[in-house]
């Protein structure tokens, strides 16, 4: 098994090794890796299992999301017949497992691999301590390997466990990032043109995550635009300076829209069609307008939510102040004084209203004379249908209560094609 | 050379791993109660019930074990044992299944059992009253987990196997083990009532020596081992290696903390797996310095180590997030309230942080919410929660010398995150 076909994992792959030992070796009752995403865990478990060929089975917890299923496919993943197994409790498993271990004649350990096991936490209580016990319970040579991002402590949940081995995956350092990025490049590139321009990259991005997937996609992506202009003929690969003032403004955008992956599709292929749409969609104002396209409300319906989002966020005692006409100048009290430094109802969040509240507001800032109707009334619900609007509360129909649940973004851009200026009606920007 | 390694590990092994272990020399006392128990059941038909309590890894299961192993030697007739594990037999249903499978009664087949749970019963109930304390062969009944048996409905397997005990019918014994102290509490008063009240506590106490000579019994080779010479010379050197071992400070400065934790074998054991595995032609001893890496291993924290690996933005938001619980003193936050504390402060230090704008700093938000170094406050969720999880209360679950030294810890950190930290005002 070659050692550097996992760069900057050689001590792990060292520690695992030596912790199975040799085939038939007895090993941990139960081993339990974590580390954050993206630092190589099942990578290296798969590397080393797959290249001593060990005798194993791997599940993942998220498919498995029942007992039954994650009975099932350790057991079928194992016999030599084909078609399902039932399987639906743990006295069965243990019974089936062993009958299947016997007829298979293997006197080596059989690792079982539960990757995302958190998700075992929230079934059945007794799942979790019974599967760390599973060597003693079927009497075999086996290994329960669980592999997570949390800590253990965060599985104690009342009643004594057996602990496994703990190992935890440390994350990779700057160069060891550089080490893992070059390892994974495209076939024909240089080695030290693509070992710069992946430092280029990490120094820009470093500070904001460390995401091992994150960062290799950024490097592709962006990869094709470093190599223009030597593919292009204009540069070599010393103008380093150059080289650098070309990819920045890339670089600097894709730092904008950071892990959004908004756009990322039309930059891989090289059709120019593509490229020039994806100019043309500005990128700093780009997920907002995406957000608001999708919804096109009617007139009374824009004003309706507007009307909702200040019932919302202004305290009711307000109200007065902005929407009576000649209502006057609000004293100033010691009350108000302290009041005014802690504007905070944005940060807060919305609070409810009574129907009652938003209808006044709104029957104030519309124009002209709306009779009350019951279209008017269904357009309310049908914000609450498409969740702009919360309702709480019990009491439907004497008082029934809202809350919205839109962002300040939105709600500007909506009031911009009603011409209504909603930020001066607003008590925290006053 | 290789070969006498090979050997080592095995024998050390199997000793850490495998399911030969012996019993603790001070817990031998008690295999002479529990024989009595069993050969009084098989000699003269008496019927019985116990229950062995102690911590997890006090060794009851290998007390029952070593001497059921004994009995079976000595005993004019041969005792039927049937083994119930509380992780297995989740159900009454099942525990019954189990048991007529294990006593291979007449409605068994190979490995199915036929008709219904009532049916089960009454015909196991026959079957077993039919008995009686002379002529019929004995039966041990051993239920690990027993606390979790009395979580079962009605508690009716515990029910109908201490009834069937005092009837006096056909000889009985069944012991229970668990690690739950009140144990007693959790039986039903009728379930209580038939049984013996006969415990055995197996409580560990050793002190500090104790601990140190069980890890040189550990790991000292017998004379078992000597099969050609290239074994017995390299017997003399690992154990001179191994007394070396128990007399070096360092090495007993560890057993001793591990010690302060928890005084079961378990915990030794976890301190010797990785220098045991380790051990190859190249490296033929263990040494100090192993058990000094399986230490540090053992006893490092968790949550430091994943702090180590978060971004530096997620770095921020954490201070943010540390300095508003110290001004709300205890009380939870929202997403919008962590945004402004780190626009606040990136606002003051320009330079050193890139913008970053909000959808950007919600997905790192959600990130540490993934990895549960921060949580929502209310666990159930109405829908209108669902809709606003920017405003949605959370709490931060780290100490904040756990974060000071962290921080401390960071690779590349940027002193005025530092400073940030360590100032009270933002």
């Amino acid at each position: 098994m070659a050692k550097n076909s996992l760069p900057a994992r050689n001590r792990q792959i060292e520690q695992l090794t030596n912790l199975f030992g040799e085939k038939h070796h007895h090993t941990v009752e139960s081993l339990y890796i974590y580390g954050h995403t993206g630092s190589g865990k099942s990578c290296v478990l798969n590397h080393v299992l797959v290249g001593n060929d060990l005798f194993h089975v791997v599940v993942n917890c998220i498919e498995c999301y029942t007992t039954n299923l994650l009975f099932s496919t350790i057991l079928e993943a194992l016999s030599f017949e084909e078609g399902r197994i039932r399987c639906d409790n743990m006295n069965d498993f243990v019974r089936c497992l062993r009958k299947i271990v016997e007829e298979k004649e293997v006197e080596e350990t059989l690792y079982i691999v539960f990757e995302n096991c958190e998700r075992l936490r929230d079934k059945d209580p007794i799942l979790l301590p019974a599967l760390l016990n599973l060597k003693e319970l079927t009497g075999l040579n086996l290994c329960a390997i669980l592999v997570s991002e949390l800590p253990w402590e965060k599985f104690y949940n009342g009643t004594a466990v057996r602990d496994p081995f703990v190992m935890f995956f440390p994350d990779y350092s700057k160069d060891e990032l550089v080490e893992v990025l070059c390892h994974l490049r495209p076939q024909a590139t240089d080695l030290e043109f693509y070992k710069q321009y992946v430092g280029l990259v990490l120094s820009m991005f470093f500070f904001a995550f460390r995401d091992l997937r994150e960062l290799r996609h950024l490097v592709e992506i962006n990869f094709s635009f470093y190599e223009q202009p030597i593919v292009d003929g204009k540069l070599t690969k010393d103008d380093k300076l150059k080289l650098w003032k070309n990819i920045e403004p890339h670089l600097t955008s894709s730092l904008q829209k950071l892990l959004m992956r908004e756009a990322c599709d039309g930059r891989q292929s090289n059709e120019p069609e593509l490229t020039e749409s994806v100019k043309a969609y500005d990128l700093s104002k780009g997920s907002n307008a995406k957000s608001q396209n999708l919804v096109e409300l009617p007139f009374y319906s824009k004003f309706l939510l507007i009307s909702s989002y200040i019932a919302s966020y202004n305290p009711s005692s307000t109200d007065r102040r902005f929407f009576l006409k000649h209502a006057g100048r609000m004293r100033k009290t010691a009350r108000s004084m302290k009041k005014d430094d802690h504007k905070n109802c944005h940060l807060r969040g919305p609070h409810s209203f009574p129907l009652d509240r938003m209808m006044a507001i709104f029957y104030s800032i519309v124009d002209e004379v709306v009779p009350p109707s019951a279209g008017l009334f269904s357009q309310i619900s049908s914000l609450v249908s498409l969740h702009l609007l919360a309702q709480l509360g019990q009491d439907q129909l004497d008082m029934p209560k809202y809350k919205c649940t839109v962002s300040l973004d939105f709600i500007t851009a909506i009031s911009k094609t009603v011409n209504f200026d909603v930020i001066r009606y607003l008590y925290d920007f006053v | 050379m290789n070969q006498v390694l090979l050997d080592v590990q095995s024998v050390l092994r199997n000793r850490l791993f495998g399911n030969e272990t012996k019993c603790r020399p001070d817990i031998e006392k008690f295999q002479q109660d529990l024989k009595d128990l069993i050969t009084r059941s098989v000699e003269y038909g008496e019927s019985n019930s116990l229950l062995v309590i102690g911590s997890k890894g006090s060794g009851k299961t290998t007390l029952l074990r070593t001497t059921v192993d004994l009995l079976q030697k000595k005993l004019s007739k041969t005792l039927i044992i049937v083994r119930l594990n509380g992780y297995m037999q989740t159900d009454d249903r099942i525990a019954l299944a189990e048991i007529t499978r294990q006593l291979h009664l007449e409605n068994t087949l190979g490995d199915k059992v036929f008709g219904s749970f009532s049916e089960t019963l009454q015909f196991l109930l026959e079957a077993l009253r039919g008995g009686s304390s002379h002529s019929s062969q004995p039966i041990l009944f051993i239920l690990e987990e027993f606390d979790l048996f009395t979580q079962h409905k009605n508690q009716t397997l515990l029910y109908n196997l201490f009834d069937l005990a005092m009837a006096g019918l056909t000889p009985l014994v069944v012991v229970g083990l668990t690690c739950r102290l009140d144990v007693i509490e959790l039986m039903e008063k009728r379930v209580k009532s038939r049984f013996s009240h006969r415990q055995l506590y197996i409580c560990n106490q050793w002190t500090a020596e104790n601990y140190l000579q069980a890890f040189s019994d550990m790991l000292l080779l017998d004379a078992g081992f000597c099969k050609t010479t290239k074994h017995k010379s390299f017997l003399e050197r690992w154990n001179s290696n191994v007394v070396e071992l128990s007399n070096n400070a360092s090495v007993q400065d560890i057993l001793k903390r591990q010690f302060s934790i928890s005084k079961e074998m378990p915990s030794l054991q976890c301190l010797l797996v990785q220098p045991i595995c380790k051990l190859n032609v190249n490296h033929q001893f263990i040494t100090a310095a192993d058990i000094a890496d399986s230490a540090r291993n053992v006893f490092s924290d968790p949550k430091a180590n994943i702090l180590h690996g978060v971004s530096v933005l997620e770095l921020c938001l954490i201070i943010a997030m540390n300095h508003l619980t110290n001004i709300y003193a205890g009380e939870s936050f929202n997403f919008h309230m962590v945004y402004n504390e780190f626009l606040k402060f990136t606002q003051k230090k320009l330079h050193i942080l890139q913008k970053h704008n909000k959808p950007v700093v919600l997905k790192a938000f959600e990130h540490l919410m993934e990895l549960e170094l921060i949580k929502p406050k209310e666990t159930t969720l109405s829908l209108a929660s669902k809709l606003l999880k920017e405003y949605q209360p959370t709490i931060l679950l780290l100490e904040e010398q756990q974060l000071k030294e962290a921080v401390y810890r960071y690779p590349g950190c940027p002193t005025e995150l530092q400073q940030w930290l360590e100032s009270s005002t933002v």
